[in-house]
């Protein structure tokens, strides 16, 4: 009988070599795909076992982990909920987690690579683990100002630091309480989820870098950089200002805001046709450089189509596609297919009072361990060049011209000169226009430079815009000043 | 596996091969040790402390041991070394594993009751049917004896359920259980040890006739058809099993291991066919008829799509092995109180998410040392009724293994079975004792030297020729 048994000790090493390969298949090649999977609370109950890691603004807790007594050991809150809600996000257990709780993850959750040996030590001192701080960039009174600017309104801001792309201030409206969706009773969050999809406009989705919108007359900053960079143009070239443009092999016309009259001589310059914004000059002028050195000169400034994360995911801005004269015409006004987030557009005026060089914009100042030592801090690092120092000057006094002289009167601040830019972007036939305005201030210093977008404000750029922006750069001046 | 001294048939004549009980002791000590550390760690992960009662635990679960291997000296001095250590490591990762669930339900304030304390006391009854079965039976040879009382008592014992009424019976539908004065007791599980004695004896017995060959077919030569009886018969009962008690796992390993033997004890590959055979008849029957089949069927071919009905038990029990990964959360550090009956029917999932895919592989390997050190003693022992009595109980251990572990990680549809020596249930550890027992015992008369020149047998009637002293 020895001959068979042999085969069945053979036998028993195929079947217990199938269950091995099989659990090697499970526990290693589907590892990743069952650890993520909606269904598995393994992950998820196991970082709410875990102290979560502070999101900090300026030395105080923004969402914080405190003890709880129920089976999840720690609750998630927000002090200040609805102001800094569109950077925080939420950490639900029913939806998962949304903006910086989401990107940030690795670090609160103490699961960072950063946080490597500290894990281990915790190991050996039996230490409970926790997750690391995230310490922003943001300054409060940045973030107050314009959560208060955009009260009652859709719209968002963003504010930058134009030599380093800190971000200052990113404030997105209607806005939510993110500490109702982060609760310990489903129920409620289900409650307070519903009720917020429910909305016409979903309050969870942050309008400053989620989603992009048409610039409308913000775009003509670019399309001037890149008349002044073609060496082909100054401030004072003037250049033609029709009434009506006939857009080329079209019958289709372009005319002025409400129809108005740039010059009575039907041309002027480059500098005057930005401060009052003139669309038919700028549509030519377009027209004139053409597609490619528009879109490069976009592409520059950040537009590339594509996304980033800093680290909150960034909807990508870009000039869309240009079929003929006539649509390149529409384009070099912000219409037809241009689209721009809100932070993109703080990034074109960032690069302008910076020189010419924009520099990548970053949310996270330090990444520090549970112990508050500091493990990570981040470095400006320029994002590219797109004009040079002397076509940044030349756009900065254009600049200052539209809130001195022009259509950006509202953003004004007593003692400081504030350079600017307003767009009044059409967005359909019969619905209100989205409102724009670019900026920095104080013009020859530039220490903020910030975009305001109030979505279907009504009004222009400069009466709905402008005021909020004037305020912030205000607000953020008068707290560095004292 | 195995140099060629632990050889006995290596060993020349005269010479006494090694016993090998200081190896087992040192094994076993280890086995402990590894057991403990284990305690220790799931204590301090899970609670911050050790608990008041580990030395109770430690103190225990030792003096078991010891008493195990003072028994093997004394009564089995020549058995396998290997067996026992691993059925210790077995048990007392078994003992951890449920502790540490044990600890989650209090956390969770789902459960009132410690469960580990009673798998100790289990353990306990298990080592006392060790001691008994390797002291009484001083022969495994004498089993045989017993063989038809045994088969009948193994039919007796897997019948009852199935008549019983439901309330005593059945648990998760499956009618496979006698629950009385507070205890559970699945008689499946020492059904399955008689059974397997009954076999040996009944195959070794049969043997010839059933190895005839009439036709070949195919190149295969098939056995008559009268001497189909048998394995019919087997095949019935498996299928009265799934029927009246719904319990796939038992059916399967049941005709499973009487195949193997069948095939073991004849030499004949076509049996193995025609098992194969009436296993698939049998299996489409099953799935026509039984909705459980098909649901069992439906929710293996996708647990996904059923992960919060049939598949919801398999598919957390991926996610359990998932998240444990290469190198697994660590004993205390997972969730494996989310899979349902983790202490049971899915503590390897628990494993498997705790000690990760380097500890389950070992766990697997423990058992292929086990089965294997099993499977040498049936080639070594020399009566072919110990031959097929270990090959049987050793194959047995595998095949409970292969269909209980693949259920668990998907590879085979979901049955009731029980990890062996690992699972909390009192009749199954208490079962694999004996089975373990048996083997030790069999291992024990198949590493022994022959015995010293026996009196010539007084062949065909004829005088001694010389006096022997005794």
């Amino acid at each position: 009988m020895n001959a068979p048994l042999r085969k069945v000790a053979i036998s028993v090493l195929v079947l217990f070599t199938l269950l091995i390969v099989n659990v090697n298949y499970i526990q290693v090649v589907r590892s990743d795909e069952l650890r993520e999977d909606s269904g598995n609370t393994r992950v998820l109950s196991e970082e709410y076992s875990r102290e979560r890691g502070s999101i900090v603004v300026d030395g105080t807790e923004v969402a914080l982990s405190t003890p709880t007594q129920d089976t999840l050991t720690y609750l998630r809150q927000y002090p200040q909920g609805e102001t800094y809600a569109a950077v925080t996000g939420y950490y639900s257990l029913l939806y998962n987690s949304a903006q910086l709780e989401r990107a940030a993850n690795d670090v609160l959750a103490g699961s960072d690579a950063r946080l490597f040996t500290r894990r281990l030590a915790d190991l050996f001192t039996g230490r409970d683990p926790a997750g690391g701080d995230v310490v922003l960039t943001l300054d409060p009174a940045v973030q107050e100002t314009a959560m208060a600017g955009l009260e009652g309104v859709t719209g968002a801001v963003v504010a930058l630091d134009p030599s380093t792309g800190a971000v200052l201030g990113m404030a997105s409206t209607p806005t939510y309480d993110p500490g109702r969706l982060s609760s310990h009773d489903p129920d409620a969050i289900r409650a307070y989820a519903e009720e917020l999809g429910a909305m016409d406009l979903d309050p969870r989705l942050n309008r400053a870098t989620q989603d992009n919108y048409p610039p409308g007359s913000v775009f003509k900053v670019i399309v001037s950089a890149a008349a002044l960079s073609s060496g082909e143009y100054t401030p004072e070239t003037v250049i033609p200002a029709p009434d009506l443009l006939t857009l080329p092999d079209t019958s289709t016309t372009l005319e002025n805001f409400n129809g108005s009259s740039c010059s009575s001589s039907q041309e002027q310059s480059l500098l005057d046709a930005l401060t009052i914004s003139c669309n038919t000059a700028f549509a030519q002028l377009g027209i004139d450089l053409g597609e490619d050195r528009v879109r490069e000169m976009a592409e520059a400034f950040g537009m590339t189509g594509d996304g980033m994360e800093i680290p909150l995911q960034v909807a990508g801005s870009s000039v869309g596609d240009i079929e003929s004269e006539a649509a390149l015409g529409q384009s070099s006004i912000g219409q037809r297919d241009v689209r721009m987030t809100p932070l993109q557009a703080a990034m074109i005026a960032a690069a302008v009072g910076n020189d010419g060089t924009l520099m990548t914009p970053y949310l996270v100042d330090q990444v520090r361990a549970p112990d508050l030592t500091v493990i990570d801090r981040s470095d400006p690092e320029e994002f590219s060049s797109p004009v040079t120092p002397e076509v940044a000057d030349q756009l900065q006094q254009m600049m200052e011209s539209v809130v001195a002289n022009g259509s950006g009167r509202a953003a004004r601040i007593p003692g400081v000169a504030v350079a600017g830019k307003t767009g009044t972007a059409q967005v359909a036939e019969d619905v209100p226009d989205h409102n724009w305005f670019v900026g920095f201030a104080p013009a020859d210093d530039p220490q903020i430079a910030v975009a305001v977008f109030v979505a279907n404000g009504g009004g222009t750029g400069g009466d709905v815009s402008a005021p909020i922006a004037g305020d912030v750069m205000q607000a953020y001046l008068e707290g560095q000043g004292g | 596996m195995g140099g060629p001294t632990t050889d006995p048939r290596a060993a020349a004549p005269g010479t006494v091969p090694p016993k090998r009980r200081n190896t087992e002791l040192a094994l076993l000590g280890f086995a402990v040790l590894i057991t403990l550390a284990a305690q220790c760690i799931v204590d301090v992960t899970v609670t911050g402390s050790l608990r008041a009662d580990l030395f109770t635990f430690g103190g225990w679960f030792t003096a078991l041991w010891v008493v195990v291997h003072l028994v093997v000296r004394r009564f089995a001095p020549y058995a396998d070394p290997l067996l026992l250590p691993a059925v210790a490591v077995l048990t007392g990762l078994g003992l951890t594993m449920i502790h540490r669930l044990d600890l989650a339900g209090l956390q969770d304030g789902e459960a009132t009751r410690e469960d580990a304390p009673v798998q100790l006391l289990w353990a306990t009854v298990g080592v006392a049917l060790f001691v008994a079965v390797v002291v009484v039976l001083r022969d495994h040879r004498q089993l045989s004896r017993f063989a038809y009382t045994l088969g009948l008592v193994g039919l007796v014992l897997l019948a009852l359920p199935a008549v019983l009424p439901a309330s005593i019976s059945e648990v998760y539908g499956a009618k496979i259980w006698i629950r009385v004065a507070g205890f559970s007791i699945q008689p499946g599980e020492f059904a399955k040890i008689c059974l397997i004695v009954f076999f040996a004896a009944y195959l070794v017995d049969k043997r010839d006739v059933l190895a005839l060959a009439s036709r070949r077919v195919m190149g295969l030569e098939l056995p008559r058809g009268r001497d189909l009886g048998p394995v019919l018969a087997v095949w019935v009962v498996s299928i009265l099993v799934l029927v009246f008690e719904r319990d796939l796992g038992s059916s399967l390993l049941l005709f499973g291991i009487f195949v193997v033997m069948l095939y073991v004890a004849t030499e004949r590959a076509s049996w193995l066919l025609i098992g194969v055979g009436l296993f698939a008849g049998g299996a489409f029957l099953a799935y026509q008829v039984f909705g459980h089949v098909q649901v069992r069927v439906d929710t293996w071919l996708d647990p996904f799509a059923y992960r919060n009905e049939g598949g919801y038990q398999l598919v957390q029990s991926l996610f359990g092995l998932g998240t444990g990964g290469l190198f697994g959360a660590g004993l205390g550090g997972g969730r494996p109180d989310q899979v349902p009956v983790a202490k049971s029917d899915f503590i390897a999932s628990a494993i498997g998410e705790e000690l990760g895919l380097f500890g389950l592989v070992a766990v697997i390997v423990l058992y292929l040392v086990l089965v294997e050190r099993g499977l040498r003693t049936s080639l070594i022992v020399r009566d072919a009724f110990g031959k097929l009595l270990a090959g049987g109980l050793a194959f047995a251990v595998a095949w409970q293994l292969f269909v209980v572990l693949g259920g668990v990680t998907g590879l085979l549809p979901l049955t009731g079975l029980t990890t062996p020596f690992v699972a909390y249930g009192g009749s199954s550890l208490v079962a694999n004792f004996g089975l373990v027992a048996v083997l030790v015992r069999i291992s024990d008369a198949a590493r022994r030297p022959a015995t010293p020149p026996a009196p010539p047998k007084a062949a065909f009637g004829e005088a001694p020729t010389e006096v022997v002293s005794r």
